[in-house]
C-alpha cells in the first residue's frame, strides 16, 4: 500500500509538471496582459506601462518568466557579479534563453519559485499571494465544512429510508426532489433565495429582511454566533440542495445492493435490532463506494462555491479567483490554478487509497 | 413464462427492444415532450412581434400581462421574446458540446481501447492530464481569454467558441467510457472472426464495435446535454459567456440580478427555462439508462 502511494505520487509529478506548463501558457499567451485588466489604470503613460511590465518580470521571455515562477530568480545577479559557483548552471541556462535578461536585470530577483513554496506577489494588492490565499481559503473551508456537514446529516438517513422503503410514497418524492436539485442552476437557486429571504420576506419585529443577502457578517457589531448563523442559512442552502440531492440518490442505490445480501439477512435472524441492522451492518457497507465518489467530488465540491461565494459577496477562494480572472491577475491565478490541480490529482489518489482501506478486497501492487 | 417464450420464439431487434423499454419509463417520456415544446417555440421565436435586441423605453419593467407574458426588461424588450431567443443560444451551445466531446471523445477512446499497448497509454495519458485541470476554474480563465481574443471568427461565433471551452474541458469522460467497451468487445469471437476475415482495424473500429459500444456513450452524450447548458448559463451569468446585447440564459439572469427584488420576473423566468430544460434531458438520460441497461434485461427476463 504504503508503495503505491509513493508510486502514485511520483506518478503525479510530472502531471503536474505538465499542466502548469499548459496552465502558464494559458495565462499569460492571452492577449491584453495584467496591464489591460481592470486593476490598473487605463489612462498609464507608456513609460509607467513599460516600467511595471519590467517590475512584474514580464518583459521577459515566457519561457524565462515560467523559469522564475517554477524555481524563482533569486539567484539571477546583476552583471559584474561573481557569479556563485553553485549558480553556474543555471546563470548559464538563463544567459542562453535570454541573454538580455542577464544583462539587464538590475537587481537580484527575491522570487523562490514554486517548489519552494513561494506563489510571487499578487499585480493588484502587491502583497504576497500565500498571505491572500491563507486569508481567503480559511473563509471557503468555513464555508464548505458547515455545507458538507448539513449535507451529511441530511444525505444519510434520507438515502437509506428510501432504500428501505423502496418505491414508497416517501422514496419516489425523494427520487423526484432529488432529479429536481439536479437541475436546478445553483446561482439561480441562490438568486431565488435571496428574492424570498432578503427582498419578500421581512422579520416581523422590525420590519428588516429575514435573513442577509450577502457577507459574512454584519460589519461593526463585533462577534455574535446569531448574526454569524444567519449569515450562513441562505449560502449554505444553495451549496446543500444540489449535494444532498446526489449523495441521498447515491446511497439509496448502493443500500439496495446492500440489504439484500445474505450477512444481512443473518443480522436480522440474530434477532438484532431493525435500527441496528441498517445503521450499523448496512450502512457502513454502502457507505464505502459513497467514499469514493466523495473524494472525486472535491474538487467539484470547492468549484461550485465559487458561485456562492459571487452571490453572497463571500470572501472565499472562489470568489478571489473571479476578482483574479477579471484582474488578470498572473500571480494570483496561476496560485489559484495550481492548488486546484493539486486538490483534483490528490482527490483522484485519496478516492483510489481510501477505497483499499475500507474495502480488503482491494489491493493495489 | 409464457411471455418469454413468445419473446424469444419472436425474435426482437435490438432497436426495438430499447425504445420499448425507453417507452416504459414515464419520466423520459415527460422529458421528451416539454423538450420539444421547449425546441419547438425556440425555433418559432421569429413570430413574435416584438424585437428581442431593440430597446423600447416606454414600456420599462412592465409587469407579466397578456402582451406581455413574461413581462419587459430595463429597455423595455419583451422578455419571453428574449427568453426564446436566448434559449436558441444556450439550447445550440448544450448540442454543439455534445458534438464535440464525441467527435473527440469516440475516436481517442476507441483507438485506445482497441488498439492498448502504447497507443492506449499516450492517449490515456493525455486524458489524464486534461482531467488533472481544475475545470471550472479553466473554463472561466478560457473564456476571460477569449472574450479578450480580437478575432473576427470568434466574434462572429459566440456559440461555436463557448461550446469548444466547455467541449475540450469534457470529452474526457466520453473517451474512458468507450475506450472501456472497446477493450472489451475487442476480445469478442466475433471480432476475432472478422479479423479473420480480412477486414481492416478502422473497419472493424467503426462498422463492427461501435454499434456495440455506443449505449452508454449515447446516455453520456445525453447528459452532456443538460451539463453543457448549466455550464454555459453559469459562464454567461458571471459575464464571461455569451456577450449582450445576444441574450442566453445565462447572461439574462446576469441583468435581472440588480433589480431583481423589485423586478423578480427578470430572474424567474430565465431561471426556469434552464431548470426545465435541464430536468427533461436528465430524465431522458435516465430513460436511455434503463433502456440500455443489460442487467435491466436480465432482470426483466428473471422477473417473469
Amino acid at each position: 500500500m504504503g508503495h503505491y502511494v509513493v508510486r502514485r505520487l511520483l506518478q503525479a509529478i510530472p502531471l503536474m509538471f505538465i499542466v502548469s506548463i499548459v496552465l502558464f501558457a494559458l495565462v499569460n499567451l492571452a492577449p491584453g496582459g495584467p496591464l489591460a485588466g481592470r486593476g490598473l489604470s487605463r489612462t498609464m503613460r507608456p513609460e509607467q506601462a513599460a516600467m511595471l511590465k519590467h517590475q512584474f518580470g514580464l518583459d521577459k521571455p515566457i519561457c524565462v518568466q515560467y523559469l522564475y515562477w517554477l524555481i524563482g530568480n533569486d539567484w539571477t545577479r546583476p552583471i559584474g557579479e561573481n557569479p556563485k559557483p553553485n549558480a553556474g548552471i543555471f546563470s548559464a541556462i538563463v544567459a542562453c534563453l535570454d541573454p538580455r535578461s542577464y544583462l539587464n536585470s538590475d537587481s537580484p530577483g527575491v522570487g523562490k519559485g514554486i517548489i519552494r513554496g513561494d506563489f510571487g506577489i499578487s499585480f493588484r494588492t502587491r502583497k504576497p499571494v500565500i498571505d491572500t490565499i491563507g486569508s481567503y481559503l480559511k473563509n471557503t473551508v468555513y464555508l464548505m465544512s458547515v455545507t458538507l456537514f448539513i449535507v451529511a446529516i441530511l444525505a444519510i438517513p434520507v438515502g437509506v429510508l428510501s432504500a428501505v422503503k423502496q418505491y414508497s410514497i416517501f422514496d419516489i418524492s425523494v427520487t423526484t426532489l432529488s432529479f429536481i436539485g439536479q437541475a436546478i442552476p445553483e446561482f439561480w437557486l441562490g438568486l431565488i433565495l435571496i428574492l424570498v429571504f432578503y427582498g419578500l420576506l421581512k422579520n416581523p419585529l422590525n420590519g428588516e429582511p429575514l435573513l442577509p443577502g450577502g457577507g459574512m457578517y454584519t460589519l461593526g457589531i463585533g462577534f455574535s454566533l446569531i448574526d454569524w448563523t444567519k449569515h450562513l442559512i441562505l449560502p449554505v442552502t444553495m451549496g446543500v440542495v444540489g449535494w444532498v440531492t446526489w449523495y441521498s440518490r447515491f446511497l439509496r442505490s448502493s443500500m439496495l445492493d446492500v440489504i439484500h445480501q445474505d450477512y444481512i439477512r443473518t443480522a436480522r435472524a440474530k434477532g438484532l435490532k431493525e435500527r441496528n441492522v441498517l445503521f450499523k451492518h448496512a450502512l457502513r457497507n454502502a457507505l464505502l463506494p459513497l467514499v469514493t465518489i466523495f473524494a472525486l467530488d472535491l474538487p467539484y465540491i470547492f468549484a461550485g462555491s465559487l458561485y456562492v461565494e459571487i452571490l453572497f459577496s463571500w470572501p472565499g477562494m472562489g470568489r478571489l479567483y473571479y476578482q483574479a480572472a477579471l484582474d488578470r491577475d498572473y500571480p494570483l491565478l496561476m496560485a489559484i490554478l495550481t492548488l486546484g490541480t493539486v486538490v483534483v490529482i490528490l482527490s483522484n489518489l485519496l478516492a483510489d487509497v481510501v477505497y483499499a482501506r475500507l474495502d480488503p478486497r482491494i489491493h493495489y501492487d | 413464462m409464457t411471455d418469454t417464450a413468445l419473446r424469444l420464439s419472436k425474435p426482437e431487434t435490438m432497436r426495438s427492444l430499447i425504445w420499448r423499454r425507453f417507452r416504459r419509463h414515464p419520466g423520459a417520456i415527460m422529458g421528451c415532450i416539454v423538450l420539444g415544446c421547449i425546441i419547438v417555440a425556440v425555433t418559432l421565436a421569429g413570430l413574435s412581434p416584438y424585437d428581442p435586441v431593440k430597446s423600447n423605453l416606454i414600456e420599462r419593467y412592465q409587469p407579466p400581462s397578456i402582451s406581455h407574458p413574461m413581462g419587459t426588461d430595463a429597455l423595455g424588450r419583451d422578455l419571453l421574446t428574449r427568453v426564446l431567443y436566448g434559449g436558441r443560444v444556450s439550447l445550440a451551445v448544450g448540442f454543439s458540446v455534445m458534438v464535440i466531446t464525441l467527435v473527440i471523445g469516440v475516436p481517442v477512446g476507441a483507438i485506445a481501447g482497441y488498439f492498448g499497448g502504447r497507443v492506449d497509454n499516450i492517449l490515456m495519458r493525455i486524458t489524464d492530464a486534461a482531467l488533472a485541470l481544475p475545470s471550472l476554474l479553466v473554463l472561466i480563465l478560457l473564456s476571460a481569454i477569449l472574450r479578450e481574443v480580437d478575432a473576427p471568427f470568434l466574434k462572429s461565433n459566440p456559440v461555436l467558441t463557448i461550446a469548444a471551452v466547455i467541449g475540450l474541458l469534457s470529452w474526457m469522460f466520453v473517451a474512458r467510457l468507450v475506450r472501456a467497451s472497446y477493450l472489451t468487445i475487442r476480445e469478442m469471437d466475433y471480432v476475432t472472426a472478422t479479423r479473420a476475415l480480412g477486414a481492416n482495424s478502422l473497419r472493424i473500429i467503426a462498422v463492427h464495435i461501435f454499434p456495440n459500444a455506443i449505449g452508454p456513450v449515447i446516455v453520456e452524450a445525453t447528459l452532456e446535454v443538460a451539463y453543457a447548458i448549466l455550464e454555459e448559463s453559469g459562464l454567461s451569468y458571471l459575464g464571461f459567456g455569451i456577450q449582450p446585447p445576444t441574450p442566453s440564459w445565462g447572461n439574462l439572469l446576469s441583468n435581472a440580478q440588480d433589480h431583481m427584488i423589485k423586478y423578480p420576473w427578470l430572474a424567474i423566468f430565465p431561471g426556469l427555462m434552464i431548470f426545465l430544460s435541464v430536468i427533461s434531458i436528465n430524465y431522458i438520460g435516465d430513460g436511455l439508462r434503463d433502456a440500455f441497461d443489460p442487467y435491466k434485461v436480465l432482470q426483466k427476463i428473471g422477473d417473469v
